[in-house]
């Protein structure tokens, strides 16, 4: 058999004749409120706290975080609320030069995800570190939580302003 | 014979509410995943081979919408994909799976969680064609009182007849420990409520709820294992007409027509009015049922039939007996996993104070809502 | 019980570009008429039809899938749309297989369009919100972010260098010259990449496919149909998918265990036991430079961390003994997310049927492999062909 398909289809817009096609513009204007649920609100509730709380699991031992009303691995709920450190290791990080519309950013962003400590090995969550240079920065680096001053806590993740090297 | 080859072996529900403020929908999954799995006796870590989701991006309000399924369900690491449509599709996938031997168990899950979502109306907007059917500034549920009105002006079914599809849904749900938009009406009371979509009204509409699904789909030789009641899935088949509004043939449900067609011919149907027990199918407005019941060759005349008083649970072909969408909710995609729900309920003779007493043979069927003319249709049995 | 065998016996792709001038509908409907062409079948003869396209975000578009229904080739047929994130080009024909498979259907179209273009004011602002509403959307998170916690953490674990990685981003880019649907084709070198802007180190510019507009289709069907098409059709030998949980930040991202599961899968029903001496050429999803050698890890084309070593010695080359993404992947040819991983399946397609071109790899093909990747990095879909 030989090359059988020759024509490929398309017309291609370039940057310099975009204004010359029509387009009908349309803003979606769309608004959520999801429900935290039973494990979630708890964990937002401890953030106001200025703690950190997991879930654990009799079965498996785990202590999970995020927290969840039920284990994924044995598929039963978990069993109960367990407090954990606000201290962690970097299990790895970036640095972020842009911004969520892919604009660039004035000051890079630290970004990790971090390992707390007094959950089960290995689990975490997202978040950015702070009070340190790009040099320093290491997969393995111990970290604490700075949190907000008490009187702003809301009850999100953002209570936590970062982590910083410890 | 009706083929018997894939039958469903495990069902489980959430609590059905308008509002379930304290849970979340990973919480509702699990909680009526872990039912269906006790219903089917199995663990879920170890039997199952295939799971299947059936979501839409904007009613949960995440993109990719199918990466937060697995966890509550059972499925971390294992094969699961989602399918862009309502449950019954979901079980239309199932019954593929388990013929093409990719599982002897199949998992399939749908959930609404309606409350989450502020703007109902603006998501509904965004499914017309952006150029030429999305009218901003106008309820979107302007074509459904479109296709009302060619309907009950090709089928002859009155205004009157549609609001009795929603005096007795509502009615049914009053036995439905989901009913949870059951009522007790009058014709007028359907007819004086707020018109929408003239001729339209509230009333006629089925109103969002919160819910999940599972069902657990088998082959015949696990089904007989699992199962001292399986409900065969004797035949399943699902068709999409015009996308256009333009093109749309408003007056019949030619989805529902030509589905059911070829769910019926792999069942051994060849006449549904007399060989189905009972019908559990989509009511999303009121006038939808009727359509339906007239397509799926259930009755000719749906609007006398209704009216009559023979979809009653007592009647010579009980339609929704559950109380359907306008006695339980509408739960976006799980709707026809509801209705799978109901119908497996009535098959084993377990549905409580609704049970009726023939209850060997049904058949289920879905629509996806407007825009659309995509549906489902599958013939159950119990045996 | 007894599974039908299923054949792919035609293609279609259109260009990839930055933006098309062709609606998604459209695109859709060039890819499908072209795959129909090729197979020499009219629409008629399509019993059933799976589309494939990512978030509805980028389109604006609710239910996209019943907007893109005609243009699709779904007009009064069973249509459905089957959603797997990244992974869904790769997972239509799988989907696909079991239409034809479970005897549901002799002929199926599967076809994966994406318009990301539509949306401003850039199509990753579509991306925030695959984020977690408590723990991740508020920190601003964006795709590039986990995309670059998952390479470090894969250099950090295995001692793997940028510069390693970055020669992935030279082949492919290279090999998609001869690509006549490529949109980001070039003669780079390691230098290039490792000086082009930082975007969320290590990702930088030149590591990362760009944003497209594209779509692509297969025709599936029954042996017995292909053989009346076809001298030599090409088989479906295995399919596989497999999906971990959503909690990625506790997963240990330097492997996809995923992969491996979804993998074995597909090896076990194409008969498979030593993938790396069997596959003769892959396709391998590489949205990044890194996932191609995290993917050809989990595909067991490779050891832990020697995927790296493989390219250095030339072994992933389209003239090598394994050649990888000879398309030129998605670094050269784009990426249209869903269309992305249906023009990998194509392009082994091409190969096996010795319709590639300058594109032909030097050896000998006679089962190929095409896999795609997505969700939270989680989702593999993989498909397996062979040539009898």
């Amino acid at each position: 058999m030989s090359e059988r398909v020759k024509f490929f289809p398309g017309r291609e817009i370039r940057s310099r004749s975009i204004d010359e096609v029509l387009a009908s513009e349309y803003a979606a204007d769309l608004k959520y409120s999801w429900a935290s649920g039973a494990a979630m609100s708890r964990f937002l509730i401890e953030l106001k706290n200025g703690r950190i709380i997991a879930r654990k699991c009799n079965k498996c031992k785990r202590i999970l975080l995020p927290p969840r009303i039920f284990c994924e691995d044995c598929f039963r709920e978990t069993d109960g609320w367990f407090y954990v450190k606000d201290t962690g290791t970097v299990n790895t990080y970036s640095i972020s030069y842009v911004a969520a519309d892919a604009s660039r950013l004035k000051e890079p962003l630290f970004v990790a995800v971090i390992n707390i400590e007094g959950a089960t090995e290995g689990m975490g969550f997202l978040h950015l570190l702070g009070e340190v240079s790009e040099k320093e920065l290491k997969v393995g680096m111990r970290v604490g939580a700075v949190w907000k001053p008490e009187a702003e806590r809301i009850g999100s993740i953002l209570d936590i302003r970062y982590f910083k090297p410890i | 014979m009706p083929k018997q080859d894939v039958a469903i072996v495990g069902i489980g529900a959430s609590r059905f509410d308008s509002i379930t403020a304290g849970l979340s929908y990973k919480e509702l999954m699990f909680e009526a995943a872990i039912r269906a799995y006790a219903d089917a006796g199995i663990d879920v870590r170890y039997d199952v081979g295939s799971f299947i989701c059936c979501a839409e991006d904007f009613w949960e309000g995440n993109s990719i919408s199918d990466e937060y399924m697995p966890d509550q369900i059972g499925a971390k690491l294992r094969p699961l994909f989602t399918v862009s449509g309502d449950g019954l599709l979901g079980l239309a996938h199932a019954y593929m799976h388990v013929m093409a031997g990719v599982s002897d168990l199949v998992v399939v899950e749908s959930h609404s969680k309606l409350s989450d979502v502020a703007s109902k109306e603006k998501i509904e907007e965004l499914g017309y064609d952006p150029t030429f059917a999305r009218l901003p500034g106008i309820d979107p549920r302007y074509l459904a009182g479109l296709e009302m009105r060619r309907y009950m002006e090709e089928s002859g079914s009155t205004h009157e007849d549609c609001a009795a599809v929603a005096v007795k849904n509502k009615r049914n749900a009053l036995k439905n420990p989901r009913g949870v938009y059951a009522e007790s009406l009058a014709l007028g009371d359907v007819l004086d409520s707020e018109e929408i979509a003239s001729p339209l009204t509230k009333g006629e509409m089925s109103q969002p709820a919160d819910g999940s699904i599972v069902v657990a789909v088998a082959s015949a030789k696990k089904a007989r294992k699992l199962s001292d009641k399986p409900v065969w899935l004797s035949g399943i088949s699902w068709f999409s007409d015009a996308p256009n509004v333009e093109e749309m043939d408003l007056g019949q449900a030619l989805y529902a027509s030509n589905s059911s067609r070829k769910a019926y011919s792999m069942a051994g149907i060849t006449k549904p009015a007399t060989q189905f027990d009972f019908a559990e199918i989509d009511d999303t407005y009121a006038y939808k049922e009727l359509q339906h019941i007239e397509s799926l060759g259930l009755a000719k005349r749906a609007g006398k039939f209704v009216s009559s008083g023979r979809a009653n649970p007592d009647g010579a072909m009980p339609v929704n007996v559950s109380g359907g969408s306008l006695g339980t909710g509408h739960l976006v995609e799980a709707s026809a996993l509801a209705r799978v729900y109901e119908a497996v309920l009535q098959l084993r003779g377990e549905a409580g104070p609704m049970q009726i007493s023939s209850h060997k043979k049904c058949v289920v069927q879905s629509w996806r809502g407007i825009p659309t003319q995509s549906g489902v249709t599958a013939v159950l049995s119990s045996r | 019980m007894m599974v039908r065998k299923v054949c792919v016996i035609g293609a279609g792709l259109t260009l990839f570009r930055r933006r098309m001038l062709e609606t998604g509908k459209e695109l859709s409907f060039e890819a499908c008429r072209m795959a129909l062409d090729s197979a020499g079948i009219q629409r008629k003869e399509v019993d059933s039809v799976v589309m494939g396209s990512a978030p509805d975000a980028f389109d604006g578009v609710h239910m996209k899938g019943e907007y893109l229904l005609d243009g699709a080739g779904g007009y009064k047929r069973p249509y459905s749309r089957v959603y797997v994130g990244g992974a869904t080009g790769v997972y239509v024909p799988v989907s696909a297989w079991w239409h034809v498979a479970s005897g549901m259907s002799d002929v199926c179209l599967a076809v994966a369009e994406e318009k990301m273009s539509p949306l401003q004011p850039h199509p990753q602002y579509a991306f925030w919100s695959i984020f977690d509403h408590h723990m991740e959307r508020p920190l601003g998170v964006t795709l590039l972010w986990i995309f670059a916690l998952e390479m470090r953490r894969y250099m950090a674990v295995h001692g793997i260098k940028e510069e390693e990685i970055a020669q992935v981003s030279v082949k492919n880019k290279h090999n998609a010259i001869d690509h006549p649907c490529a949109q980001l084709p070039a003669e780079i070198t390691v230098e290039d990449v490792m000086k082009s802007e930082p975007m969320v180190w290590p990702v930088k510019r030149l590591d990362v496919s760009p944003p497209s507009d594209g779509a692509g289709a297969v025709i599936l069907c029954s042996e017995e149909f292909a053989k009346k098409m076809t001298k030599e059709p090409i088989y479906v030998a295995g399919c596989g998918w497999n999906i971990d949980s959503t909690y990625w930040t506790n997963r240990d991202l330097y492997y996809p265990q995923y992969l491996e599961n979804a993998a074995k899968m597909a090896y076990k029903q194409a008969g498979i036991a030593n993938p790396r001496k069997e596959i003769d050429v892959a396709e391998v999803y590489d949205p990044f430079d890194y996932k191609e050698l995290h993917h050809m890890e989990g595909l067991q084309l490779a050891k832990k961390g020697e995927a790296p070593k493989l390219t250095t010695a030339g072994v992933t080359q389209r003239n090598g003994e394994l050649p990888i993404n000879p398309s030129g992947g998605l670094l050269g040819v784009g990426n249209p997310i869903a269309a992305a991983g249906m023009m990998k399946v194509c392009e082994i397609y091409f190969q096996l049927t010795h319709q590639a071109g300058k594109r032909q790899v030097k050896k000998e093909v006679h089962t190929g492999l095409a896999q795609a990747w997505g969700d939270l990095m989680q989702y593999s879909s993989v498909f397996v062909m062979r040539r009898r």
